[in-house]
């Protein structure tokens, strides 16, 4: 059977006048269902874009991305934006929930988004919001939460669209440490519980909580394999960069 | 997005920022409001106006002899003789002789319209009495001193008791045989409308010391007939005076489409130039909207990110623009209905704003909305994904 995710020899190149920069240079990355993966990398590193890529919000220059078994890169707009609907589920640094609607009106957002039927995406919001622990909530708005709560609720949106893929980028940079923390266990307990994750951070010490680590630089992977192999967490020495990482 | 949705948080954007809205909304609420005042009043002027066509006989032909020579006339009998030989298509004639004549009751002068005209005027034009009788064929024959009066001089003269009196035109004695109406029952008689006074035309012929009688009030019998009738005399006119320069056939239906035709003209004219400020507000629409595109620049990066393709963004803003162009619309179709009830009394007309005009207004204010948020919510649609989740 396929990987979950499958990119192959995938390069991101970007003109900028008359250089080309390879924000991804010939990537590979192989992620198998169930499996809990953080993408580590300092700024510039290409992980913003491999995010990107994965998350069916961009298109690679070249190479193959198959996401469950159907070649998304070469997908349309609105193709996209029904593959990220009907498989994938976003958490973000800054929990982009919006505004103005409720906490159940922004859970209830990816069944909206696929046609559910009132009732079912009142259940499905609803069950989400109770995995989360914040039904209780359902009817404030985003701004009344705690930044914990607000991440938590944005957890949820990701899981009512009962996603192939979670998809958390920084998703504790906003966060106190033991908040983070906490979002970090719930993460892992979503895991165990047969969630693939996909994590992206530059931090190391929230990367060693996936099983798996993938470490990019300059476009490349230079690393993938076990979180707790200690070549995992070796900075590669970049001039310039170093009191960037922490 | 569904449709309940968008239009939820549309009027909950409206709600939150109530300045902004209304500014926003301003150029529809006064495009609307003004198309409602100029229909309304439109409306009532033309109905004010038939009804009183339909006062002065529909169905009538007015005949104006204007010859220069005093050898080329055109007769009573003649043109009692026409109606007779056309029985299918006239109904009524009457002579129709205006007399300058000072009208005294006691001492007392009053300013009155002295028309002279044949018994069967009640056939051509509506002549509603209150009192007595209209002219006989027999005080028209026999020139007698009857006169019927309008219920103003029966008011001001008699009390409302001039049945039977006698009023002095220039200094002839005539008797009160009949009493009409007041033009509007309602609001009573007026100096203006209920002053006439009805005297055979042989008398006025006599009054004025000329037989001539240059001006004849027919009745078609019906509203099919009315060109054949006017044919019909002009043609006997021709014969009688040998050039149509010296005749004119007045059809009061063809005055009705060409007062109607004048009347619709100018509301066409004023419902465009009101038109003009419903394209300012739409366009006013369309800035808000491009603002607002901008301002949520994130959520619109969220939506994407969560699924929603190009059409489920578009029609969010699209509905978003309509609500608020439609709640615009709402709101002039009130203050222009109010408006025109207002302004109507003052300048004398009663303001009917039809069920239609509403309903094509409120149409229109929709429209306006959805057509200038077209660009603005394609513009959101085509939005990057990436871009807009990195915007602050």
């Amino acid at each position: 059977m396929s990987h979950l995710i499958e990119l192959t020899d995938v390069y991101k190149i970007y003109h900028m006048g008359d250089t080309d920069i390879h924000a991804l240079d010939g990537v590979t990355i192989h992620i198998d269902r169930g499996e809990f993966v953080a993408i580590v990398g300092q700024s510039g590193s290409g992980k913003s874009t491999a995010m990107n890529i994965i998350g069916c919000l961009d298109v690679p220059t070249s190479g193959s991305y198959f996401l469950d078994g159907v070649d998304v890169s070469t997908m349309e707009d609105d193709q996209q934006a029904e593959i990220r609907n009907r498989t994938l589920g976003f958490i973000f640094q800054q929990y982009n929930l919006i505004p103005k609607l409720n906490v159940l009106e922004n859970v209830e957002l990816p069944l909206l988004y696929s046609g559910a039927d009132s009732v079912t995406r009142r259940q499905a919001a609803m069950a989400a919001l109770e995995r989360v622990g914040l039904a209780a909530k359902c009817k404030n708005l985003p701004s009344q939460l705690s930044g914990g709560q607000q991440q938590r609720v944005s957890i949820a949106r990701a899981l009512a669209g009962n996603p192939s893929v979670i998809l958390a980028d920084e998703p504790t940079g906003a966060l106190d440490s033991r908040t983070g923390r906490e979002v970090l266990a719930f993460l892992q307990e979503l895991n165990r519980e047969g969630n693939t994750i996909v994590l992206i951070t530059h931090d190391n010490s929230i990367a060693v909580k996936a099983q798996r680590i993938i470490r990019l630089s300059d476009g490349k992977v230079i690393y993938d394999g076990p979180a707790d192999d200690p070549k995992a967490v070796v900075q590669p020495h970049e001039p310039g960069e170093e009191g960037e990482a922490t | 997005m569904s449709f309940s949705q968008s239009f939820r948080l549309a009027l909950k954007s409206l709600r939150t920022s109530k300045m902004r809205s209304l500014l926003t909304m301003l150029g529809i609420i006064i495009g609307v409001a003004s198309v409602i005042v100029i229909i309304s009043l439109g409306d009532g002027m033309n109905n004010m106006i038939n009804s009183e066509f339909e006062k002065m006989g529909a169905n009538l032909l007015q005949v104006e002899v204007m010859s220069p020579s005093p050898s080329r006339t055109v007769k009573d009998e003649q043109m009692y003789a026409l109606a007779q030989e056309n029985p299918g298509l006239i109904a009524a004639v009457s002579p129709n002789v205006s007399v300058r004549a000072t009208v005294k009751v006691g001492s007392e002068t009053y300013s009155a319209s002295v028309t002279g005209v044949g018994e069967d005027l009640p056939v051509i034009q509506s002549v509603e009495l209150t009192q007595g009788r209209f002219l006989y064929y027999v005080d028209v024959d026999r020139m007698q001193n009857v006169c019927v009066i309008g219920a103003w001089i029966d008011q001001e003269a008699y009390n409302g008791a001039g049945l039977g009196q006698t009023l002095y035109i220039n200094g002839y004695a005539y008797t009160v045989v009949g009493v009409v109406e007041a033009s509007d029952p309602d609001s009573g008689p007026t100096s203006y409308n209920d002053n006439q006074v009805y005297i055979p035309y042989t008398n006025a012929t006599r009054l004025n010391g000329n037989a001539t009688i240059t001006s004849y009030l027919f009745a078609a019998t019906s509203d099919e007939t009315n060109t054949r009738a006017k044919a019909a005399i002009e043609s006997r006119l021709e014969q009688l005076l040998g050039d149509e320069d010296y005749y004119m056939v007045i059809s009061m239906s063809e005055m009705m489409s060409i007062m109607g035709d004048i009347t619709g003209t100018v509301m066409t004219v004023l419902v465009a130039i009101a038109g003009i400020s419903l394209l300012v507000g739409g366009i006013g629409i369309m800035n808000i909207m491009l603002v607002s595109v901008t301002e949520r620049t994130r959520e619109i990066g969220i939506r994407k990110s969560l699924g929603a393709k190009h059409r489920d963004i578009r029609r969010q803003f699209i509905i978003e623009a309509g609500t608020t162009s439609a709640v615009g619309g709402v709101i002039g179709i009130a203050l222009g209905t109010s408006l025109a009830k207002l302004v109507g009394p003052m300048v004398g007309i009663e303001a009917a704003a039809s069920g239609v005009a509403i309903g094509v207004a409120f149409g229109v204010s929709v429209a306006v909305g959805v057509i200038f948020g077209y660009l603005p919510a394609n513009k959101a649609a085509k939005l990057n994904p990436i871009d807009a989740l990195r915007y602050d």
